[in-house]
């Protein structure tokens, strides 16, 4: 880079940024004509193959074309989400009764996966918006899923996920934001950290404590935006992930009627617990659909950049590369798919894939991603390209939906059934190879 | 002549018929090694996006009440013919436009060696045959298939049916039996009126086609797709034309940094351009 002159830098820089827009710009998209060995329509029915094309088209029609402008500028990208939702993206799995697409969970990773190749950031918004839909459509009473469950899905009001609080983020259990009893009310104290969309959105499901200490004194309660009491901490300021506003979430006597109430006292934590399963399949599939791109980006990149008198596609060495990349992505991919697939046909391991997906399909495209910009050289670094926004937006997925430092941990249900999850800490597994609480 | 992968053509009673074809993306299309074809094996193929247009303006159209029914009809092999090609499947174009708002789809199965010489003309006298089946009071194609371009099956649709063309459309009014027409032409715009029964082909500019919705894709699925036989319609599919030979618009060749005016004048000469 140092030996070019200005004028020939920028003419070059000009051309990679036409070139690599365009590439993953056009309408009749280059990704469909090439990469068949890692073509993500491999393996799917007709039917999700239209879906895949639908969230492809609009990836790359109506969000890549921003995605930069939404990421420097921090916009949150209202009317491009709207128009998501008109598609049916608002509420993928949530009952067509009350506006959703009823899908299944295998469809609704196809279609994540697709729509991250357009901006990660804003499509892991919109699997946590589907998340919330989804809470209220299943634990929801008739009442709460009428009220809440049309909106969400057409996106006229959006919603946040509010589990995680500055004491509690992997121990999310031991959560302090108490809701007492009042009446017909709910009186909320505490306050909530980290909440993607806080401030800008309309619903808020707030896991919060009307019982005793740990997980079974957890209820969950649906907060209407505009509720006194309710207020928000400053715009955090992000690595990536700017097109969504991340906030705190504070509580002050604020009150919530009790019919806001999702199930059951007490249900709380369960409710979080089967959110998350799906939510760690939708932020794998995001890494999934960046990490997609990058591969293409660096292949592309390798096509046309010429050192010691050949293009870098000639080198050994970056092809061998390529091809690992290549082969992790699709192992990824599989194992993100099968954990869709358990998780919607109930499957025992299901919960157990979830993690397993979410650990290692996190890691792994974080990895690709990185490996592309490395392959980008010195453009690599610069923000007119697109790699590193990819690399910088997923890099997150490794630290939500539970971190990776995650070790196997056997768990005794009520009926004394061992199931395997997956928590933090890595010291205790390096410290013992048998499990214990 | 790259080949022709399938034909989507939209017949409907009272409604324009979409052509629609599926042909190869670009743009790293080769010729085959024994120069007889363009490859593509390997290559993705999707629905012609001039017939993508067509599709949208007949939804349009039936969206506006001006005409009952939108039916989509694509030429092609019954299944994919190639183990491992991503062969565009001529349902699954079908089912795109079903997806968008067409009422049902026909089928007309071509497959082996009649598929692979099938050309404007034989898809244009399968689609003057259904027009007439179908008592189809408007046809519209894309104008063009962007493998071969060759902007021939819509006029010569016109001329089997002996119909009225609109051909470039970039502006299809209905206005009773008559069809106003706004063509893109080489020295603007032209603005005709044509009486139906008619053919239309899509520009372009004509509009811009919606994303099918996941409910509608879902509902496309119960959209019935009608399998039909060219020899059903009495047509005959021989080609009257043979490909000899297919190549590569030719390299690039370097130019050359001439000093003064005298110099390029020589070199012009030279070489016969002057």
């Amino acid at each position: 880079m140092a030996s070019v002159g200005p004028l020939g830098r920028i003419a070059r820089l000009g051309s990679n940024i036409c070139r690599s827009q365009r590439l993953i710009y056009s309408r009749s998209s280059q990704r469909r004509g090439i990469a068949s060995s890692i073509d993500p329509a491999h393996g799917l029915t007709d039917e999700q193959k239209e879906f895949q094309k639908v969230a492809f088209d609009f990836a790359a029609n109506e969000m890549a074309p921003h995605m930069a402008e939404w990421d420097q500028k921090e916009v949150f990208p209202v009317e491009t989400m709207r128009k998501a939702a008109q598609l049916g993206f608002g509420g993928i799995y949530v009952q067509p009764d009350v506006g959703g697409s009823g899908l299944s969970r295998l469809d609704t990773s196809i279609i994540f996966e697709a729509l991250s190749t357009g901006c990660a950031s804003t499509t892991a918004y919109i699997s946590i918006h589907n998340m919330c839909a989804w809470m209220i459509d299943v634990f929801g009473n008739s009442e709460q899923r009428e009220k809440f469950c049309p909106d969400l899905c057409l996106m006229e009001k959006f919603a946040s996920y509010c589990l995680t609080e500055p004491g509690s983020g992997s121990d999310a259990a031991s959560l302090l934001t108490t809701a007492q009893l009042k009446g017909d009310h709910y009186v909320l104290n505490g306050s909530k950290a980290f909440i993607s969309g806080g401030g800008d959105t309309d619903v808020y499901v707030v896991m919060c404590r009307t019982g005793g200490k740990g997980p079974k004194g957890i209820s969950c309660l649906v907060v209407e935006k505009g509720t006194p009491g309710l207020s928000f901490g400053k715009k955090e300021k992000k690595v990536g992930w700017n097109s969504q506003p991340t906030r705190a979430v504070i509580f002050e006597d604020c009150a919530v009627p009790v019919t806001n109430r999702l199930g059951a006292e007490g249900q709380g934590f369960n409710i979080a617990m089967k959110g998350l399963n799906g939510g760690r399949i939708n932020i794998a599939s995001c890494s999934l659909g960046a990490a997609h791109a990058s591969v293409q980006l660096a292949r592309d990149h390798l096509l046309v950049r010429k050192q010691f008198g050949e293009s870098l596609s000639n080198n050994q060495f970056l092809q061998f590369k390529l091809a690992e990349m290549a082969t992790k992505l699709v192992a990824s991919r599989l194992l993100v798919r099968e954990a869709a697939k358990a998780l919607q046909e109930n499957r025992p391991d299901a919960v157990s894939l979830c993690s397993m997906a979410k650990l290692f399909v996190t890691d792994e495209c974080f990895n690709i991603c990185n490996q592309a910009l490395q392959m980008h050289g010195g453009y690599g670094y610069l923000k007119d390209y697109a790699v590193q926004q990819f690399v910088r937006d997923i890099r997150v997925h490794q630290i939500l939906e539970v971190s990776q430092n995650a070790t196997i941990q056997k768990e005794t249900t009520n009926e004394q059934h061992c199931r395997v999850n997956l928590t933090n800490r890595r010291e205790r597994l390096c410290k013992s190879g048998t499990n214990h609480h | 002549m790259p080949q022709k992968l399938g034909y989507l053509d939209c017949l409907s009673s009272g409604t324009p018929v979409v052509t629609l074809s599926c042909g190869p993306l670009p743009p790293q299309i080769r010729v085959k090694p024994d120069n007889t074809a363009v490859v593509t094996d390997g290559v993705k193929h999707s629905m012609n996006p001039f017939c993508e247009i067509a599709v949208e303006e007949a939804v349009k159209l039936k969206e506006k009440k001006l005409i009952k029914e939108v039916v989509a009809v694509s030429c092609g092999p019954q299944q994919a013919q190639f183990f491992d090609s991503d062969f565009c499947l001529t349902q699954e174009t079908i089912r795109t436009a079903l997806a968008m708002g067409a009422d049902r789809g026909i089928h007309v199965e071509v497959s082996g060696k009649d598929y692979e010489t099938l050309g404007p003309l034989q898809v244009s006298k399968i689609m003057a045959a259904l027009a007439k089946k179908e008592d189809a009071q408007l046809v519209i194609l894309g104008k063009q298939a962007i493998d071969d371009d060759c902007n021939q099956t819509g006029q010569m649709t016109a001329a089997l049916l002996d119909w009225p063309q609109g051909t470039f459309a970039s502006e299809v009014t209905l206005e009773g039996d008559k069809v106003k027409v706004v063509r893109e032409i080489d020295g603007g715009l032209e603005t005709i009126k044509i009486n139906t029964p008619a053919v239309v082909t899509a520009d372009l500019r004509l509009n811009t086609p919606r994303y099918a919705t996941l409910p509608n894709i879902m509902k496309a699925k119960k959209k019935k797709i009608a399998n039909v036989k060219p020899a059903d319609l009495g047509v005959d599919l021989t080609s009257r034309l043979e490909v000899l030979r297919v190549d590569e618009p030719p390299q690039r060749q370097a130019g050359m940094k001439v000093e003064t005016v005298e110099d390029l004048v020589c070199k012009l000469k030279e070489t016969g351009r002057v």
